[in-house]
């Protein structure tokens, strides 16, 4: 993969702000690989979500199910739900990045919110796209490095409970969630969101309310002006 | 496992092939706005308040209202989550 000729002066913070990012992201790895096999996935389950989902709040929300006993479906559907953004990354980076060919199913792979932000930030768009390959393979490689060093951690680890392992889930939406929770309409769907799902919870199989709560909130995007 | 971690990547490349009309539509932008932070919301009310299909209170209570201060403090991602656990696991002790 030959980034589009950058001037080399430009390319030394991006390589930095890449590094820093991927690096934070590699922590937050390990968090995902800990909880992951706390909720009782296999290594190779966990390594596979981590390269082939490859989109982190997709991944907290799959485990996130499963360890709250919710079936694997209710945990594809949530994460699936959640990576629908990217496809709207990926819709604002195509003018940008131009890719043909066999470099797009890789590009593709490297759509994430910190690729998007780094690349569309840049003025020039061929910093863009040096920006967006940088990032890219740096937090892919801390990524799935960091989720195995978790996964092997927490697999020497009898009981997670007894380090708190089961409330590092909801703290880890909270921590995602709260940047977008700035304004009051977020805000206000967010507790009425939490309130449904818990009414609901008690009359309906595990994982459903998780869907009651995005049909709702779906309607809700689409019809009101 | 797989067919979720397949899907997310359709997702992305998918992007990259529909046409550029689709992301000006309104309608289509907001609710894939607003599910990430619904269901967010509800993952951590879930987490937080259910074991299985019960409603309980335990110590995961008070590791959210840890990790809220945490967040509100403007801490980091490792430093919010790594509040909650060990708020979780000293109260266990006790």
């Amino acid at each position: 993969m030959a980034p589009p000729a950058a001037p080399a002066e430009a390319r030394r913070p991006i390589i930095r702000d890449a590094l820093g990012i991927a690096i934070a992201s590699g922590a937050y790895a390990i968090a995902f690989g800990a909880i992951s096999t706390a909720a009782g996935l296999t290594l190779p389950q966990t390594l596979v979500m981590s390269s082939v989902m490859f989109t982190g709040a997709s991944q907290f929300a799959m485990v996130g199910v499963i360890a709250a006993g919710g079936s694997v479906w209710a945990g594809a559907f949530t994460a699936v739900l959640l990576g629908t953004r990217n496809a709207f990354y990926s819709l604002r980076l195509a003018s940008l990045l131009q890719v043909k060919g066999g470099l797009r199913p890789l590009a593709a792979q490297f759509v994430l919110d910190e690729t998007t932000a780094m690349a569309i930030a840049r003025d020039d768009p061929r910093l863009g796209r040096y920006a967006f390959w940088v990032t890219g393979v740096a937090l892919f490689t801390f990524w799935n490095a960091g989720t195995l060093l978790g996964a092997l951690a927490t697999q020497a680890i009898s009981d997670p409970k007894v380090f708190g392992l089961d409330a590092a889930v909801p703290a880890a939406f909270l921590a995602l969630l709260a940047p977008r929770l700035r304004a009051r309409e977020p805000l206000a769907i967010a507790v009425v969101a939490a309130v449904v799902a818990l009414a609901v919870l008690p009359f309906v199989p595990s994982g459903v309310p998780l869907l009651i709560v995005a049909v709702l909130v779906g309607l809700f995007g689409l019809l009101r002006p | 496992m797989i067919v979720a971690s397949v899907a997310c990547y359709g997702l992305k490349l998918a992007g990259l092939a529909l046409p550029e009309t689709w992301l000006e539509n309104q309608r289509v932008q907001r609710p894939v706005a607003l599910i990430p932070i619904a269901l967010l919301a509800a993952l951590i009310a879930i987490g937080t308040f259910a074991t299985g299909r019960h409603l309980v209170l335990d110590v995961r209570v008070a590791a959210l209202v840890v990790a809220v201060a945490a967040v509100l403090l403007r801490a980091p991602f490792l430093v919010v989550v790594a509040a909650a656990c060990a708020t979780a696991a000293l109260l266990r002790l006790f």
